[in-house]
């Protein structure tokens, strides 16, 4: 039996099911944002999202039966080939790609376009697990730190250049990949210490009171400890440092683009300005908290149908589903989110390659993000960012590249029999 | 320590998965405030108004009925002019009005429909609907509007104008809304609950952009809407227009009863206006110049207006006196002019000869006669309870309050009691030689013109009347109309001391109003002229006719005519010969009352 045959019975049937469901659940979601009782039309009609998602559906099926049949050992030795590819598309895109609100996303000819920033992700999964495969590669060595974050930032570089700040900032989530790869964990503190004062800095109308917080806590801690001078200067250091970041914060907000500033602020205050920059995530809310508990039945959504919501078969699909199903909706597509990760963590737990398994908590890494954000800006919980709910979302360049994204995982773990034990 | 971290991961995973559901928890079951918000968003409560029911005359000719208006509507966004001439020339608007009006709808909504051309007429909107689609973003809207075929009865039937704030607070029932027309005056108000019919409401649901995207739920909570009733009014509408032509230019009252029924045959109150006036877009501008006007015409005069009753009232002394036993038919007073003024007459006379002429020192007499019967030695005490138990009498002819016709707005007139001479002159300090003027329907009295009619009527029949009403029946119905219309009231004095009375009355209007006579139509009449101290008196003319089988009874006020036997007895008697003869041939006559020419 040749090694790059199927092997079906390898194939993690639990992880491809979840999958499907998603998909399936997505695609029934675009059709009711859509659905028009006026005007009936089929859920097939290619004249409607839903009927070019069946479209990329079933391009999708596709893309699997391709990465399924193909050898293992490609997506290893073309890892970076891959990478280098993706990479020139996107130097590329700014030259040749169409402009869509100030946003150059998509390149192609004519109706079929992609979005490199959708793909690269794959790509950049594939290139830090080629990187990070060599048993020599430890994370917790500042050399091998710097090169994981050059292969992660270049792709960042090239995305800000598009600019489409909520596409780069998910390259960020493969720092939970780097933590399983033995990134110290003071990097996380350091990381969670920053975000929490960000948000108090951007929360707290007055950064004064933030500012005596500080000081009150520094000469606390000065006054308790051992007092040497070094140790004074220390966290006088420490302390000054805090207070000049907290100060320059809103220096920094204030020289974002207005739209972005906007996000941030509409996070702290959504009812700051209902029918402006807060339209969105009122909208939003209002969408999915009127669904309740069972929801308003399929195609019977209100908010959703009738366009309350902006870009609700892309970004904010996850309306249609509260409105229509409610928190027992809810409840279940988040459900099988988590089963999905959890299914993922087992099976990256189980690779006998690290190739394989960094590669899994690449793919660990993107869908949580994804999940996470995405779900968290329909409710008010995180600033809009223009990210998609995986498989759910509509989109040719979206499901495609999750698709392969994941599949190339299903692919590695099923031929993990045939890979040579090198894990350690 | 890997092993570890794969648990941090998966530990990770299900916080952040918790804390999605734990929020959307929170805002699906534990807030209800967005579903209540989602719905106003989304839903529209249209309320879909019911045709006005319909007003006919007694005789089944139209009065009034809801015209539909067409406006034409542009919705910006969708608008697209092409040619402009083209336009202009195919709408009949200038190029200006086209700007003006496209600029007015943009700055209310882009998207929402407003106006561009208000009120076209059905010819125009003929004459356009062809070319409406060329044009995106236009289409008609068609209301309706009161309206009336001929202009006439406008202060019978009323007018429609926005609910008021007021009225809004008062309406408990929360029928109403802000915005919904309302009957305000006339047979609109009164019979307001059965024309406005029963409003429907549909739910219908929109998108953001509020543009109708089908009914909600496929309808289930819709109600539907029900036409208001169509009203039968006691109007003859050909006698209530040849009143308007004689009254023309003059200012007055003209009310004519059916005196078997109470029903009110002609009612009219001069000056007029037009109600076609009244309604639509015009109503605003309109009321105001209506207002303003020195001459009053929306002041309802037959049941606002009340004058003196004058000699007329003389009628109402002596069936009191008759019934009381106080009077006779061979009861003779002289004409002492010593006691008050009198023209020249024989004398002495008795009741027939009193009426006939009008006899006013006839009347101070028997007044007396009715008011000190020596009930108390006291002669103030006596008058006291002598004049409260007249006008118990009195006001069983329906004066004195008002007769509560089916109309808002009536005055009852006077009938003064002791206590009004009590306020006056202070208690036991007047006598008969104090309100002796009653006598002659002078003095503290008043009565509307529509009392008068009523009294007519009551003459007419030998002492009963029925409430004057102006509906006789509700969607064909007689007997759904009010029922206090349908009660017979009768005045304590028996039929037979009618007889002089119409005997009487029926020669008195040879002497009195010789213009009024018919040759081959005995009419029974009785002149009064209210006294007017700020000009010329009004005339005042009340008559029944036939007078063996009496088909009307009717009463004119003409203001500042001078004596009734001229404007307002000739006026009269047209309108009993058109209303009986449906023509009338004395066109002399009619061009006399036209010409107005009453005071020389």
């Amino acid at each position: 039996m040749k090694e790059t045959d199927v092997q079906i019975n390898r194939v993690d049937w639990i992880a491809v099911s979840i999958y499907f469901v998603l998909v399936m659940i997505g695609w029934f979601n675009i059709y009711a944002v859509v659905f028009d009782s006026q005007v009936e039309k089929s859920i097939f009609d290619f004249s409607i999202s839903s009927g070019k998602q069946l479209i990329w559906i079933g391009t999708s099926i596709g893309l699997i039966t391709i990465i399924m049949v193909a050898d293992y050992r490609f997506f290893e030795n073309l890892s970076l080939v891959i990478y280098l590819l993706f990479l020139l598309i996107l130097v590329l895109t700014p030259f040749f790609g169409k402009e869509v609100n100030g946003q150059i996303l998509s390149i192609g000819v004519g109706e079929f376009r992609i979005q490199p920033g959708e793909f690269t992700k794959f790509a950049t999964a594939l290139a830090l697990a080629k990187v990070m495969e060599r048993p020599t590669f430890d994370l917790s060595k500042r050399n091998y730190q710097i090169i994981a974050f050059l292969v992660l930032l270049v792709p960042i570089g090239l995305i800000l250049l598009q600019p489409d700040t909520g596409t780069a900032m998910v390259y960020f989530s493969f720092l939970l990949m780097f933590y399983r790869e033995g990134l110290p964990q003071w990097y996380f503190g350091v990381g969670l210490g920053a975000i929490a004062i960000t948000l108090l800095a951007l929360g707290v109308e007055n950064n004064l009171y933030l500012a005596a917080f500080i000081v009150a806590m520094v000469g606390a801690l000065i006054y308790l400890g051992k007092k040497s001078w070094q140790r004074i200067l220390a966290f006088s250091l420490i302390g000054i440092g805090l207070i000049a970041y907290i100060y320059s914060i809103d220096f920094v907000v204030s020289k974002l683009p207005i739209h972005q500033q906007n996000r941030v602020m509409v996070l702290f205050n959504p009812e700051i300005d209902p029918l402006g920059v807060g339209w969105n995530v009122t909208q939003s809310k209002i969408a999915i908290g009127s669904g309740g508990l069972f929801g308003k039945g399929y195609l019977e959504g209100t908010q959703t149908k009738f366009d309350f919501v902006p870009e609700q078969d892309t970004d904010f699909i996850f309306c249609t589903l509260g409105e229509e199903f409610g928190w027992l909706g809810s409840v279940v597509v988040i459900g099988l989110f988590a089963g999905l990760l959890y299914r993922l963590v087992i099976m990256a737990e189980r690779q006998k390659t690290r190739f394989s398994r960094i590669y899994g908590y690449g793919v660990i890494s993107i869908l949580l993000f994804h999940f996470m954000i995405n779900i968290s800006m329909t409710i008010g919980l995180f600033p809009v960012v223009g990210i998609p709910l995986p498989f759910f979302s509509y989109g040719g360049s979206s499901l495609w590249s999750f698709t392969i994204l994941l599949f190339i995982f299903i692919k590695l773990d099923s031929s993990r029999a045939s890979q040579l034990g090198r894990i350690n | 320590m890997r092993d570890q971290r794969a648990a941090v991961i998966v530990l990770v995973i299900f916080l952040v998965s918790s804390v999605l559901l734990l929020k959307l928890f929170t805002i699906q079951v534990v807030d209800d405030s967005f579903l209540r918000r989602a719905e106003s968003n989304a839903i529209q409560r249209v309320v879909d108004h019911p045709y006005r029911g319909l007003v006919y005359d007694r005789t089944g000719k139209l009065l009034v009925f809801n015209d539909p208006i067409f406006d034409l509507m542009v919705v910006p966004r969708e608008f697209q002019v092409g040619d402009t001439t083209r336009f202009c020339d195919l709408f009949r608007i200038s190029k200006d009005e086209l700007i003006e009006g496209y600029n007015a709808a943009k700055s209310y909504s882009r998207v929402k429909p407003s106006p561009l051309i208000k009120q076209l007429s059905t010819k125009d909107f003929a004459r356009i609907q062809d070319f409406l689609v060329d044009y995106p973003g236009l289409f008609i809207l068609t209301r309706s509007v009161r309206s009336y075929p001929s202009p006439i009865a406008a202060h019978a039937l009323g007018y429609l104008g926005e609910i008021s704030a007021g009225q809004l607070k008062k309406d408990t029932l929360l029928y109403y809304s802000q915005g919904d027309y309302i009957g305000l005056s006339g047979l609109e108000k009164y019979y307001e609950n059965e024309l406005r019919g029963k409003k429907g409401v549909k739910y219908k649901m929109v998108n953001v952009r509020g543009v109708d995207k089908g009914p909600f739920k496929q309808g289930q909570y819709d109600t539907l809407s029900f036409a208001g009733k169509n009203l039968t009014s006691t109007l003859d509408l050909e006698l209530q227009a040849y009143g308007e032509l004689l009254m023309s230019g003059k200012t007055g009252s003209v009310v004519a009863i059916e005196p078997k029924t109470g029903e009110i045959l002609a009612m009219l109150s001069a000056p007029f206006y037009n109600p076609n006036e009244l309604t639509g877009a015009a109503f605003g501008k309109t009321y105001s110049k209506l207002n303003k006007d020195a001459s009053k015409p929306l002041f309802n005069r037959p049941i606002m207006a009340t004058y003196p009753p004058g000699s007329i009232f003389k009628i109402v002394q002596s069936l009191i006196g008759l019934q009381e036993g106080i009077l006779t038919p061979n009861t003779t007073f002289a004409c002492n002019r010593s006691l008050v003024a009198c023209h020249n007459h024989p004398s002495p006379v008795n009741l027939f000869g009193a009426i006939r002429n009008s006899c006013n020192p006839y009347y101070h007499q028997a007044f007396r006669q009715i008011i000190n019967q020596d009930v108390s030695s006291n002669t103030f005490k006596d008058t006291e309870i002598g004049l409260n138990a007249w006008r118990e009498k009195v006001l069983k002819f329906g004066l004195g309050a008002p007769l509560s016709i089916d109309m808002s707005g009536e005055k009852g007139g006077n009938v003064p009691s002791s206590k009004l001479y009590d306020r006056i002159y202070g208690e036991g300090r007047w006598k008969y030689s104090t309100i002796y003027s009653l006598s002659i329907g002078q003095g503290e009295m008043e009565v509307t013109p529509l009392q008068m009619a009523n009294l007519a009527a009551i003459f007419a029949n030998k002492g009963y009347y029925y409430t004057p009403h102006l509906v006789k029946a509700i969607n064909g119905d007689p007997k759904q109309i009010p029922r206090k219309f349908q009660e017979k009231h009768t005045v304590g004095v028996d039929p037979h001391h009618f007889d002089l009375i119409q005997d009487a009355m029926a020669e008195a209007i040879y002497g009195t109003a010789p213009r009024a006579v018919m040759k081959d139509l005995v009419i029974a009449g009785k002149t009064g002229t209210a006294q007017n101290p700020h000009g010329e008196d009004h005339s005042v003319f009340i008559a029944f006719a036939p007078k063996d089988d009496p088909k009307i009874a009717i009463a004119v006020y003409v203001e500042n005519a001078g004596w009734g036997g001229r404007a307002a007895a000739t006026t009269a008697s047209l309108m009993i010969e058109k209303y009986l003869r449906r023509t009338v041939a004395r066109t002399e006559l009619q061009d006399y009352v036209l010409a107005g020419n009453f005071v020389y």
